[in-house]
């Protein structure tokens, strides 16, 4: 019994984690058709950032009022959005759209590599510990176990970036615009939409949840290099299950992957490495696209 | 029953709610020409797909030369002898109009295509040249298939097809795409040429001018059922036809 | 004679790389050696590439044919060259065949992705192996060559001209290959699935046999690549590796074989430049690079030589 509850609630807190930094990847696929790799260095970037805003808020006198530091983390996913975002999409990807998917992905490894090594330049190689705001809320205990405050705020976050994400689409004008966008781009514009602003917006936002991912998790690792090539595999791997451009489908497959994880970590440890890509086989072998990918009938 | 060559019996097939094929069963005799009109959404491409396996029918049986095809995959029946061209050409790009067809030639040679035999040979290229020549685009051959008209694009499409042992041919919509005054020529050259060879036609048409000069027999279409099956004139002064068909009396 | 043309380039491309031998300095045979191996690896790339698809993780079979032919001969004393080539290339083909017709349905970035988690898996494992070096990796001794065992110089001329045969070999097979029926059929596939299963041959089919032949030249390139620097770690199928492979299959593009060889000294070179002078910028500038590419040649280095060609005639 405690096994279960144990596997479902460390599931939970990596499904919340996998959400975050893979809602943003399907919400750009599904906006600009775009496989963004370097998806991975903004949430890499981001895990930077918070780490030197945290540091920096504490170094300022923050300890008076430590919980001021969690504004500091999503200041700075909300930095890199701002900052990178547009520089980006429309220093660079707005010159691809159209063109051949594989090819685009090439351009987004392209900036991956290079934003690798201009992190290096800008925070060094040696590791970033920001362990305060991962302390601050203490420990929970649930029947016999114990966690980390800190875990569960992960899930509320993801909780609410889900429902602010599926809101914003589903029950306001912009986001009633965006999914037209999704649909047929051409005829939105052609319709009055202001194709170009969605897509930076979209874009942006995708950004801001990469680096809002990396400046959550910054608090519970060492920052290091190389965080970004892990985070774009296992996101594409949870967005693939779910279909690409499908935000349900995130959050399904960000539960499938993180509770099957949490299920090999406690019965065959052996396996960890492997089931995210066993439970992808296995939805692929049955949905080929994905749960809940669009699908496109060819006509002939 | 007749025995034709190709017997499609009780095939049904639905896509949710929407009924594509309901109780198709249709002989086509070897050698025989015959059409299929309807309006769109009638059920025609998707008789075409299924005889040539894009579509598998729910149920039903495809009967060719002895054996069931229906749910069989587009490549296995297109070995076995029926072959389709497309409404929209389907062609490689960015090969020329010789390369497209070495490709139908390396497919349908005697062997299996080779890892190491030039796919420039030249007996390959003369066999290439041939067939363009039988249907009079050989003159294009070294160019790409963005630079050609709509009618070479759909000779070629047809042509390809016909690279192997083709016994029945499917067209869907031979002319569409197709400059008005081109449209008799093409099909002169198409229906010439595959009758010289004995292949059985089957092909899709809404001009009505090309189904009375074209085909020995007519099958209507409407709602996913087959409303008339019978020679051209009779079909086109079926009133049930004219109605739902054709819109009024030829 | 068929293929006459092929097999003379090969024989003038084997002398002309063959006397570098005499020539060059043992940091640039060493450097050729290593660029030549890479090369086989982006070789299979390119044949992908053929078919409208790219795999961002050979890796995988570089790393997988640098192991087994390292513990091949640490465990069982071999040390000929030629056997261990041959037992790295049976390993990656068989593994090959068993990725093959799985990856065969999936394209583009499916393809692409796949192909790197494959890799990434491989790199995981390794990593968590302790018992065979985990990290850190393996040392590998230097090869014999039927029996001969050369050691300074020789052996570096004689590991050099090795992979420069067999470089030549692969190159010719996989020029007479793409020339071929089934090559062109591999073209046209790129260009028009729909078209090519209604002309009744399998799409599938000639995905897997252009991902197993990839997965052949990868373990090659890895044996060489391994018994050239002594040494393997998983870095061998880390994604920076394979994304170098990718890197220069583009610089390449798919229209000649000569220019993926070229396109991997090049890359080479600049990296042991870059080494020297930006050492923590070499991803910047390949990145950097890889976009110039992109936007400048998209059809790489090989479309330089065929535009030329079409000029002159």
């Amino acid at each position: 019994m405690d096994l279960i509850a144990t596997i479902l609630v460390d599931g939970l807190i990596y499904a919340g984690w996998l959400f975050i930094v893979s809602v943003g990847l399907t919400l750009v696929f599904g906006v600009l058709n775009i496989l963004n790799i370097a998806h991975g260095s903004l949430y890499a970037i981001g895990a930077y950032a918070s780490a030197s805003l945290v540091g920096a808020y504490f170094a300022a006198g923050g300890e008076a009022f430590p919980f001021g530091s969690y504004l500091a983390l999503i200041l700075a996913a909300v930095l890199v959005a701002v900052v990178l975002g547009p520089l980006l999409e429309r220093g660079l990807l707005r010159y691809f759209y159209g063109r051949d998917e594989v090819l685009n992905v090439l351009v987004t490894y392209a900036v991956f590599l290079i934003l690798e090594d201009v992190m290096k330049l800008i925070w060094g190689v040696n590791p970033y510990f920001v362990y305060e705001p991962y302390t601050l809320l203490g420990d929970v205990e649930i029947g016999p176990l114990f966690y980390v405050g800190y875990d569960f705020a992960v899930i509320a976050a993801a909780i609410i970036v889900g429902l602010a994400v599926w809101l914003t689409l589903n029950r306001t004008q912009v986001g009633k615009v965006v999914l037209a966008v999704i649909h047929d781009a051409e005829i939105s514009q052609t319709m009055g939409v202001n194709v170009k602003r969605i897509y930076l917006g979209a874009f942006m936002a995708g950004a801001f949840l990469a680096a809002l991912g990396g400046a959550l998790t910054a608090p519970m690792i060492s920052v290091t290099p190389g965080l970004g090539v892990n985070v774009i595999i296992v996101a594409f791997a949870v967005v693939i299950i779910g279909g690409l451009g499908s935000v349900p489908g995130a959050a399904i497959g960000a539960l499938m992957v993180g509770i099957s994880r949490a299920a090999s970590v406690h019965l065959v440890p052996e396996a960890e490495l492997f089931i995210i890509y066993f439970v992808m086989a296995i939805v692929l072998m049955f949905r080929p696209e994905g749960l809940f990918a669009k699908t496109q009938a060819r006509k002939i | 029953m007749s025995t034709g060559l190709l017997e499609v019996r009780d095939v049904q097939k639905s896509f949710g709610a929407v009924t594509a094929a309901k109780d198709i069963s249709v002989s086509v005799p070897k050698g025989a020409v015959y059409s299929l009109i309807g309006t769109n959404g009638a059920g025609k491409t998707t008789f075409v797909n299924m005889v040539t396996g894009y579509i598998k029918p729910d149920s039903g049986v495809i009967n060719f030369g002895g054996q069931n095809i229906a749910g069989l995959a587009p490549r296995q029946i297109t070995r076995l002898g029926i072959h389709r061209s497309f409404q929209i050409a389907q062609l490689c790009n960015e090969l020329t109009v010789e390369e497209n067809m070495l490709v139908a030639g390396a497919i349908h040679g005697t062997t299996k295509p080779s890892f190491l035999r030039p796919a420039h040979d030249k007996s390959a290229r003369e066999r290439a040249i041939a067939t363009l020549e039988r249907f009079n685009i050989a003159e294009h051959r070294n160019r790409l298939i963005p630079e050609l008209s709509g009618g070479v694009k759909k000779l070629l499409d047809i042509a390809m097809a016909m690279a192997g042992e083709t016994q029945i041919m499917l067209l869907d919509e031979p002319t569409s795409g197709v400059a008005a005054d081109e449209k008799f020529p093409i099909m002169d050259l198409v229906i010439n040429a595959l009758k010289a060879e004995g292949v059985t036609v089957i092909f899709v048409e809404h001009d009505m001018d090309i189904v009375t000069r074209y085909s020995e027999r007519v099958l209507a279409f409407y709602d996913g059922q087959i409303i008339a099956d019978d020679a051209p004139d009779e079909v086109l002064s079926d009133p049930e036809v004219q109605r739902y068909v054709t819109g009024g009396p030829a | 004679m068929m293929h006459l043309p092929v097999y003379v380039s090969a024989i003038i491309a084997f002398v002309l790389l063959a006397a570098g031998s005499l020539v060059l300095p043992d940091w640039a045979m060493f450097l050729f050696a290593m660029a030549l191996a890479k090369g086989l690896v982006c070789l299979g790339i390119v044949g992908m590439m053929r078919g409208g698809v790219v795999s961002f993780g050979q890796g995988l079979y570089y790393c997988l044919g640098a192991y087994t032919a390292t513990l091949v001969a640490n465990s069982f004393g071999v040390s000929d060259i030629f056997l261990l080539t041959l037992i790295s290339a049976a390993v990656c083909l068989a593994v090959g065949l068993v990725f093959g017709p799985l990856l065969s349905s999936y394209r583009g970035i499916f393809f692409a992705m796949l192909s790197l988690a494959l890799s990434m898996v491989l790199y995981g494992t390794l990593s968590k192996m302790s018992f065979i070096g985990g990290t850190d990796g393996l040392n590998i001794g230097a090869p014999t060559f039927l029996g001969w065992a050369p050691e300074g110089r020789p052996l570096q001329t004689a590991l050099y001209i090795y992979v420069v045969a067999i470089v030549v070999i692969a190159g010719a097979l996989m020029r007479i290959y793409f020339d071929s029926e089934q090559g062109l059929i591999t073209l046209a596939m790129r260009d028009n699935e729909l078209r090519v299963e209604y002309l009744g041959a399998s799409v599938r089919h000639v995905m897997t046999y252009n991902y197993v032949f990839g997965a052949l030249l990868g373990g090659i390139g890895g044996t060489i690549a391994v018994l050239a620097l002594g040494h393997v770690d998983p870095e061998f199928a880390f994604w920076t590796t394979s994304g170098e492979f990718v890197f220069v299959a583009i610089l390449a593009g798919y229209l000649s074989v000569p220019a993926v060889f070229v396109a991997a000294i090049i890359l080479e070179l600049v990296r042991s430049f870059s080494n020297l002078y930006f050492p923590n910028t070499w991803q910047l500038a390949l990145g950097i690079f890889l976009l110039i590419v992109i936007v400048a040649l998209p059809g790489g280095l090989g479309s330089l030589i065929k535009r030329s060609k079409e000029t002159d005639t």
